[in-house]
């Protein structure tokens, strides 16, 4: 069964909590693995900071929209879209190249990347970033999630 | 961030537990390892048992006081890694940057070796 969830927060990050919780509860729900649970998070966790940050750039009347759709047996997927100016992922240096490696930002999109295994910006509906984010998760064993939830 | 000071010799320990965090347990840490080195404290061991999430704020702010204490002429060490962290310092190659120790007595005895 797929479980769906959607999260409009405001630009606070204090509300990063709230939609990591979410994800967590629909992961559990889903079966999802904890270790994975828990690496989907974090890039959920950086994709907002972002979101907040760098697109609403803290602006209380702006918002961040989330989308996470689970798909058990075959992927989870995330987007999240703030209101801002839009972003170019392209400006991101590599935070492991010896020059960079004391730098004090720069590694939240590297572990986005790291940690999902598909992830893509494009312009969002409402002028700014969408970022979406994909996890592929392993087969179900026929019968196995249904039989947990029925 | 919850937090608890200690000091071994002329080391600072830093036991820290919980978040660490855009926004919350950043901040904390950086304002824990200033009031160390305005009290003259410059070797500080950041115990890290206790953190249960850390972000990339959280390790730069990690890496920011690194060079923070070392431009003053001390040290800031880790030790008690959770698996999590280790990972994320690994993949980012940050474990190179940094001295991690298993246990509290070795890295004690590194400050004066």
């Amino acid at each position: 069964m797929v479980r769906q969830a959607q999260m409009q927060l405001l630009s606070s990050f204090e509300n990063i909590e709230i939609a990591d919780g979410m994800l967590q509860e629909l992961c559990n729900s889903a079966a999802v693995e904890e270790e994975t649970a828990y690496w989907v998070g974090m890039a959920l966790r950086e994709a907002l900071a972002n979101a907040i940050k760098h697109g609403n750039k803290l602006n209380p009347e702006k918002r961040v929209h989330v989308l996470v759709r689970i798909v058990p047996g075959e992927e989870l997927c995330i987007e999240v879209e703030d209101e801002g100016e839009g972003f170019a992922p392209s400006d991101v240096v590599d935070p492991t190249s010896p020059e960079n490696l004391l730098r004090e930002s720069g590694r939240g999109i590297f572990y986005i990347r790291h940690f999902m295994d598909a992830v893509s910006f494009s312009p969002g509906e409402r002028g700014g970033t969408r970022v979406a984010l994909i996890k592929k998760l392993p087969k179900v064993e026929q019968g196995g999630l249904d039989e947990e939830h029925s | 961030m919850k937090s608890t000071v200690r000091d071994h010799g002329d080391v600072r320990v830093l036991d820290l537990e919980g978040k660490i965090t855009i926004g919350s347990g950043d901040v904390q840490l950086r304002q824990l390892v200033e009031e160390s080195l305005q009290g003259g404290r410059t070797k500080i061991l950041l115990n890290l048992k206790g953190v249960t999430h850390i972000d990339s704020s959280g390790i730069g702010e990690m890496v920011g006081c690194f060079t923070t204490v070392a431009r003053r002429g001390g040290a800031m060490k880790l030790v008690n890694l959770p698996a999590k962290i280790n990972d994320l310092l690994q993949v980012t190659q940050l474990i190179t940057v940094f001295d991690v120790f298993d246990n509290e007595g070795e890295a004690l005895a590194s400050f004066s070796a």
